[in-house]
């Protein structure tokens, strides 16, 4: 099966082939690299970038006035945060001109922690883009929904930030992508670069079709009538192993993954909740003004008379970083065991 | 069919005059805004009176039309006079400055002067000062990869490049090989909000930081149209032919300060209308008398439209949700 990076890389090539996307660009995105994560070795229209997030975001906004499809990456979302104003002004563009013009574009950023990545290759940034109006936010936790999801971006025609957990980049999925090879060292062969030299190499890409998960269309992970948890990216495949261990045990957990964060499936949520009661949310982000807060309001607002108990966000503890040693990344981000922990009180407490 | 050469319009009498007539249609069209602002019509006013004699030149020499084949406009909150003399009705600009429904720039969402027409690549001006510099480059690539003679411009003043995006706009317009056919225009009006712009920026002449980048530029006396309009025409001609970026400053004047934020009073500093009118009646091109119906004449017809935008309507609950997101379809 595809790793995740594989994916992206496989969906934006179809974006290349079918999609008209006309750029795809960033600091070490083009040759030789092709990404520091290989999410865009071999892309025939990648290119390579000036160190300059800025830079990068008013290039994607500029092409997309002028009537291309870009998809620009900042390599990692720890250095986005310079560029809010010009993710503002991609979205707001086509409210503040009435209707006028429309951005068509997407952002990639690897985001989250899980890499040993120290205090700036380990932040998250949901909580901040999903206040950022005007675009959709989305976040794989598999191989198979980054390739979907993908392609669901680069079809939109308004901005679309896509990240994608650092954590995941070489898990391998669990379902085929439409047209990928079943024998994956096969794929490796067609779609990976060579280590070293690469001047004489080019991607022979599998005939990879249109898959596309829709925008604000959350995915029942497992199904459960005890609690509720809800995450995305990295967090859900913590919740979901925690999910089957607990189950095991006889306790019954669904597990739902968002997949878009904005907008996020409410529906999908509230029914959860409405049959389990329980609410908890996972993620990585810090916990103050935490986008799982924003979750939590919503199910209070739709389901108060459904609650067995108050619902609960696991999120980061509210420290300035990430820390280098492991004890500082296990103590400061959600884990196995806190989540088992968070789940069992959840569903020990009565009303 | 692209073009592949591109002439400027000639500077003959005729264009001289209505040079004269764009430029007082800029300035009546900004007065009045500020009446507004004054007597309750509006809120806000942020404009460019005293950059009439370079705005007007450039709207005159923009090669207007919708796509990379034409020209985009990456323009700041002083570029009234460029936007009205290509074509713009100075009725619209009223309906932004008083927020109406009717606003073909923003439907009341944005100030007076942020203007945004898709027909004439005229992208959206924002409130910021700096980020234009940092999108133009992406307009460029796509005219650069059309072919043709469509630039992208952009504007801005002079403490708005003291942002980084200004430099970003040059490194990215220079990558050796991907050079990109952008003009960028500083209107160097000395000032930032209250700071003068020479206690904290080096240079006076800000267009050399060119210099470092292998971007040719110049600096020029903005308060006279005849010395801009020929400045910007050979500025243009390098552009979009030799597909390359140049800086070109323009050293005017902010006649009413700031904004409404600083009380929009007319300061001392040179006019370039009276200059103008000066040399037009030494060139026997017009009377006194003839240029003194040109402001009634643009005077009649900002009262005019004044009497019209008061009864259109204003947006209300339901407009507020129009346009968060483009529903139709992908690609532009």
């Amino acid at each position: 099966m595809a790793n995740m990076a594989q994916a992206i890389r496989l969906a934006l090539h179809y974006g290349e082939e079918h999609l008209g996307v006309t750029d795809i660009f960033g600091e070490d995105v083009g040759a030789p690299l092709g990404g520091v994560f290989t999410c865009t070795q071999g892309l025939k229209t990648a290119w390579n970038t000036p160190l300059d997030e800025r830079g990068l975001i008013g290039m994607a906004l500029g092409i997309a006035y002028g009537g291309g499809k870009p998809v620009a990456e900042i390599q990692f979302c720890d250095y986005i945060f310079n560029c809010i104003d010009l993710l503002k002004l991609c979205g707001n563009a086509h409210w503040s001109s009435a209707g006028e013009y429309h951005v068509p574009l997407v952002v990639m950023t690897p985001v989250g922690a899980g890499i040993h990545g120290s205090m700036y290759h380990s932040h998250s940034f949901e909580s901040m883009a999903t206040h950022i109006q005007g675009w959709t936010v989305v976040m794989p936790s598999n191989a198979k929904d980054a390739y979907g999801l993908m392609l669901s971006a680069i079809a939109d025609p308004n901005p679309v930030l896509f990240m994608a957990p650092k954590g995941l980049m070489r898990a391998k999925g669990e379902e085929l992508i439409p047209g990928e090879p079943a024998d994956e060292r096969a794929l490796h062969h067609a779609i990976d670069a060579p280590v070293g030299d690469r001047t004489g190499w080019a991607p022979h890409w599998p005939p990879v079709e249109d898959y596309r998960v829709p925008f604000g269309k959350a995915r029942l992970a497992r199904q459960g009538s005890a609690v509720t948890v809800v995450s995305y990216g990295r967090a859900l495949t913590m919740c979901t192993h925690v999910a089957d261990d607990l189950t095991k045990q006889g306790l019954s957990v669904e597990v739902i993954d968002l997949r878009t964060l904005y907008p996020f499936d409410e529906q999908a949520v509230f029914a959860s909740v409405k049959k389990t009661g329980r609410l908890l949310v996972v993620n990585e982000d810090t916990e103050v003004t935490n986008f799982g807060e924003h979750v939590m309001r919503k199910v209070v607002d739709h389901c108060f008379y459904d609650l067995l108990a108050p619902p609960r966000l696991l999120a980061g503890l509210d420290v300035p970083g990430v820390g280098l040693a492991w004890g500082y990344e296990k103590h400061s981000i959600p884990q196995p065991d806190g989540i088992a922990a968070a789940i069992r009180e959840l569903a020990a407490q009565q009303p | 069919m692209t073009a592949t050469r591109w002439t400027p319009p000639t500077l003959d009498e005729a264009t001289k005059l209505r040079i004269h007539d764009l430029m007082v249609k800029a300035r009546t069209t900004e007065e009045m805004q500020i009446r507004m602002m004054r007597t309750g019509h509006g809120y806000f006013w942020i404009g460019a009176p005293g950059e009439e004699a370079f705005g007007v030149p450039l709207g005159l020499l923009v090669h207007k039309g919708h796509g990379p084949a034409y020209d985009y406009l990456h323009l700041h909150y002083r570029s009234s006079p460029t936007v009205l003399a290509m074509g713009s009705e100075p009725i619209d600009a009223l309906r932004q400055m008083r927020g109406t429904l009717t606003d073909p720039y923003s439907k009341g969402r944005n100030f007076v002067n942020h203007f945004a027409i898709k027909p004439w690549n005229i992208v959206p001006v924002t409130p910021t000062i700096e980020t234009q510099y940092a999108v133009a480059p992406g307009t460029a690539l796509m005219q650069r990869r059309h072919g043709g003679v469509g630039i992208s411009i952009v504007t801005g003043g002079d403490a708005g490049t003291a942002e980084g995006d200004f430099y970003s706009g040059m490194n990215w317009s220079t990558r050796p090989g991907q050079e990109l056919p952008v003009l960028f225009c500083i209107a160097h009006n000395t000032w930032g909000i209250s700071t003068p712009s020479a206690t904290v920026q080096n240079f006076r002449e800000l267009n050399k930081r060119g210099d470092g980048f292998g971007i040719k530029n110049v600096c020029i006396d903005g308060n006279d149209p005849i010395v801009a309009w020929h400045a910007i025409a050979e500025a243009m001609d390098y552009v979009r032919h030799e597909r390359k970026p140049f800086i070109l400053q323009a050293n005017v004047s902010r006649l009413y300060g700031h904004s409404s934020s600083s009380g929009a009073h007319m300061h001392d500093e040179e006019d370039c209308l009276p200059r103008y009118e000066a040399r037009l009646i030494q060139e026997n091109l017009s009377t006194a008398a003839e240029l003194k119906a040109v402001w009634d004449r643009w005077h009649d017809v900002l009262h005019d439209a004044l009497q019209q935008v008061e009864k259109e309507p204003m947006p209300d609950q339901s407009h507020v949700l129009q346009h968060v997101y483009y529903r139709g379809q992908a690609g532009n």
